[in-house]
């Protein structure tokens, strides 16, 4: 694994239709999982008012934000419908059953961690 | 002279490229066969009927010993080649023969996966892929009773359905919540999972195996969560993995697979693989059509042909007799992708198409697979489907007038002594006769003849749809508001439908009354777990994943992700235990804002997510517990000091409102439910703008309902006057009750109550005696289960703890 990917979790660990949160000292990461088992990881915060999308209710691929009911893409965090805005998206891995996060730019790589 | 051919490996793959290979040249090779099976060329994929009795061994043959003698081909079974020599261009076997070769074929398939649990060596635990673990489960079949099989996938499930046929008692334990997570989605796996229960087969998902328990026979198998179940035999049909380790022996390049070129060529120019063990452009395949592909490449290529394999696009069938399904490409959804749902309830289908760009990216059919191929064609294809967009749902070959789906399908179902006005206790098959025997037209008449839907009126739709049933295309039914955009049917539809269906899950209920989306909405979602919360009382098993996230943390998120936290105060009361514990925990967890709130609470705000269960423990270990001023439920029942003090009050205000609380707390409602009791006319407990609101008077109790404060105001309704205390709570439990059956999700009693009538409900509660006591009954009936302390069963018990808790923390 490159110095780029953080492990963060098994992926039993994220509810289906769920979210979990990976705390980064700056912006939380929420980590979503679809019905189908499918995981994507987006800045926990909502475009909008700044809502944690991780505590919104996830179907299809799109989270609604607890806050206002924003609906936003889990693929690109765009808001959908007529709003506009966007959380950025963290890419994820899957190996082995172990879940991997690309390493925002704020969080230094440790050297043995990875 | 001719070239030598060596072909590892009797397979499906190996066998099925020579085949190909000797119709283009069949003079050109001297072959010869490995296999280390002892059989000759057999069909694999047709291993499944032959454990379920269905086929024989010999009917599943592809090629028998005549066919490699009359193609002269050199076959050695039971014989394995251990070792590739590049140097000498040899192979060598298990047997010491050593056979030269001009170009080598690998075609070693793969090896089932066997997961690493202590125990996984015990007698009685075998793995699914040749004819030896056929013969062994067919043997075990006769001697023992309980099979496990672990996995969900294809060949799990095949294996399951086999092993019952053998007469077993089967239980498959999956990993994933549906069942084939990887070829169906949710709804599908659903509608699979019923099928297969219905065949008397268990199914436990999310199920996680631990260890493998027994002396030398394997005896049962032990879950993470520590179930055990009994198990003589176990079968591993977790996932296979390619079968390398003779490629890697000879260095040859090897990721999952032995890499191979769009020619099937390995690192080494002469050695090809084919089937399950090679990887193609990154990609393993697992099934039949890909390998006779990658056959067809590789023969044209060693005929001097400059035939090439550019990859499978694949497609999935379940041989379990009677179960049809099928799925290809992606249906996982997503950005700019739209879905095409096609439920029918009456034949039990599902079909769900994703469409990107005009064009079929997936495909996934239950119940009806005929049009699988031709889905599959277009999505193979890449055909703009723009043109027949409209009907591409209902397949190819059927013509416009066969494909309509039934809108009523769900009230055609229903048997004709299905009670469609509860009320009125009027059953279709009334209904009908009486359209036909005295040639209703409209609604008013058949509610004049019938009474149906002359009361609550909720069922007027359904009534609608009974006419329209009876009196065909002559009968228009009035445009009702449907619950969400996922379905055409109303709340009140879904409601009725669902007792009348016994739908005990959501997904049940999305296939029979035909959803159009695949898993529903944040709209939909949430009303459905309410329903079946309020329908089925202690059956049901409420999903989580439903709620807003208020009700899945019982406590309400602000606007900077902080939560707040109201402790239950029986009846607006406290005293200086609990006001010291509050002040305790406000210190502790440096809460920053405590405040009364509108309802006689203290509400406790700003607090970080992850203390939520510790302050529930303090707060707990004091006595208090959830106020629920997070939920579509009860939320305070408001007093006034009354008689216990004021100079005026005539009835003990106090004390009714910790009655009324006590017993109505933890219940779910359809929108959050407001009490308040006082203790005279004065009305200081503002009773009138409730819920439910009791007022005192010198002889008795008026009750009032309907009322709210809020954007719209509404003050109450007079229920009625009564006098003695137990009648206050009989008349409070039944009017909750009758909001909880009726009321719409989202909607507060004082809509309900114009929308149905006061009269209505006045009947119902007031006149009829014995209905208030049936609802009072069913109150108390769904109370039994509702009183858990959701804030101990966090704290305490630790349930849901990966709500408080990051999944981990970086940097």
């Amino acid at each position: 694994m490159s110095q780029n990917w953080i492990e963060v979790g098994h992926l039993e660990d994220i509810p289906y239709l769920g979210s979990r949160v990976v705390k980064t000292g700056g912006t939380d990461i929420a980590i979503f999982k679809t019905a189908t088992g499918a995981v994507f990881a987006l800045e926990d915060k909502c475009p909008h008012k700044g809502g944690p999308l991780s505590q919104g209710i996830v179907h299809g691929k799109s989270v609604s934000c607890p806050l206002h009911n924003w609906n936003i893409s889990l693929e690109n965090g765009e808001v959908l419908g007529p709003d506009k805005g966007c959380s950025p998206v963290i890419r994820t891995q899957i190996i082995g059953g172990k879940v991997f996060l690309e390493r925002p730019p704020h969080i230094k790589a440790t050297g043995t961690d990875g | 002279m001719k070239k030598k051919l060596v072909i590892i490996g009797n397979g499906m793959a190996g066998m099925r490229a020579l085949e190909e290979l000797l119709k283009i040249t069949p003079d050109e090779y001297d072959v010869t066969v490995f296999g280390a099976e002892p059989h000759v060329n057999y069909n694999r994929i047709m291993l499944s009927p032959v454990l379920a009795g269905e086929q024989k061994f010999n009917d599943i043959i592809i090629n028998d010993r005549s066919w490699y003698e009359d193609n002269d081909i050199r076959l050695f079974t039971g014989e394995k080649i251990i070792t590739i020599n590049r140097p000498n261009k040899t192979v060598i076997s298990d047997k010491d023969r050593i056979i030269p070769y001009d170009s080598l074929w690998i075609a070693t398939g793969s090896d089932p996966f066997i997961i690493p649990v202590p125990g996984k060596d015990l007698d009685g635990v075998v793995t699914f892929r040749d004819i030896k673990d056929v013969d062994e489960m067919i043997a075990a079949s006769k001697t023992y009773k309980n099979v496990v099989v672990i996995g969900g996938g294809l060949l799990g499930l095949e294996a399951a359905y086999g092993l019952k046929r053998n007469g077993m008692t089967v239980t498959v334990i999956h990993l994933a919540n549906t069942l084939m997570e990887r070829q169906l989605d949710e709804a599908a796996g659903y509608l699979l999972k019923s099928d297969l229960e219905s065949r008397d087969i268990s199914i436990l998902t999310e199920a996680n195996t631990k260890e493998l328990m027994g002396k030398d026979r394997v005896e049962a198998i032990k879950l993470a969560d520590d179930t055990i179940i009994p198990a003589d035999l176990v079968v591993m049909a977790v996932g296979i993995r390619p079968s390398i380790a003779l490629a890697k022996g000879a260095n040859l390049d090897c990721n999952r697979g032995v890499v191979v070129n769009d020619h099937l060529q390995t690192s080494d120019p002469d050695i090809f693989a084919v089937g399950e063990c090679a990887e193609h452009r990154g990609e393993i395949y697992g099934l039949v059509s890909p390998l006779y592909e990658m056959g067809r490449a590789l023969a044209g290529f060693m005929a001097g042909y400059n035939s090439s394999y550019k990859g499978s696009v694949t497609s999935t069938k379940l041989k379990v007799t009677g179960v049809e399904l099928f799925s290809a490409g992606d249906f996982s959804g997503g950005e700019g992708t739209e879905d095409i749902v096609l439920r029918d309830a009456r034949r039990g289908i599902y079909k769900r198409l994703v469409i990107k760009n005009d064009r079929i990216i997936g495909a996934v059919l239950y119940g009806d697979v005929e049009d699988g191929p031709w889905y599959f064609q277009l999505l193979k294809d890449k055909d703009k489907i723009d043109d027949i967009r409209d009907h591409l749902i209902f397949g190819q070959s059927l013509s416009m007038g066969d494909l309509m789906v039934d809108p009523l399908s769900a009230v055609t179902a229903l048997p004709l002594e299905a009670e469609i006005c509860g009320c009125n206790g009027i059953c279709k098959g009334t209904i009908i006769s009486t359209i036909t025997d005295k040639g209703l037209t409209t609604l008013d008449e058949v509610r004049a003849h019938t009474k149906a839907s002359a009361s609550c009126g909720s069922c007027t739709h359904l009534v609608e749809q009974v006419m329209a049933l009876t009196l065909g295309s002559d009968y228009e039914t009035q445009t009702a508001t449907p619950l969400c955009g996922c379905t055409d049917h109303t709340h009140d539809d879904v409601r009725h439908l669902i007792l009348l269906n016994k739908l005990k899950e959501i997904p049940a209920v999305m296939q029979i009354l035909q959803w159009k989306t695949p898993n529903g909405c944040s709209k939909c979602r949430p009303a459905l777990n309410y329903y079946l919360i309020a329908a089925w009382p202690g059956d049901y098993k409420d999903d989580y994943q439903s709620r807003y996230i208020n009700e899945r943390v019982h406590a309400n998120i602000q606007k900077d992700g902080t939560y707040s936290v109201v402790p239950r105060m029986w009846g607006g009361l406290t005293n200086p235990r609990e006001l010291r514990a509050i002040a305790d925990v406000a210190d502790k967890f440096s809460i920053p804002t405590v405040k009364v709130t509108g309802g006689q609470r203290i509400d406790l705000l700003g607090i970080r997510k992850e203390d939520l269960p510790s302050v529930w423990a303090d707060l707990n270990a004091a006595g208090m517990v959830s106020g629920h001023a997070y939920g579509k439920s009860l939320r305070t029942v408001k007093t006034c000091v009354g008689q216990e003090w004021c100079r005026f009050g005539t009835q003990m205000s106090m004390g009714m409102g910790v009655a009324l609380e006590k017993m109505a707390w933890g219940s779910w409602t359809p929108h959050k439910f407001k009490m308040a009791v006082s203790g005279c006319p004065r009305n200081c407990a503002e009773a009138t703008i409730k819920d439910f609101g009791v007022v005192a008077v010198e002889s008795g109790w008026e009750l009032h309902v309907g009322g709210n404060g809020g954007m719209h105001v509404r003050a109450c309704d007079l229920l009625c006057k009564v006098t003695t205390d137990e009648e206050v709570m009989e008349y409070a439990a039944a009017f909750m009750q009758l909001y909880r059956e009726e009321g719409h999700y989202l909607e507060r009693t004082a809509p309900w109550v114009e929308r149905v009538g006061l009269k209505s409900i006045k009947e119902r509660i007031v006149d009829d005696s014995k209905n208030r006591q049936r609802l009072t009954a069913r109150f108390h009936l769904s109370q039994k289960d509702s009183q858990e302390d959701p804030w101990a069963e966090r704290a305490k018990h630790h349930i849901h703890a990966h709500e408080f808790k990051p999944l981990a923390e970086v940097g």
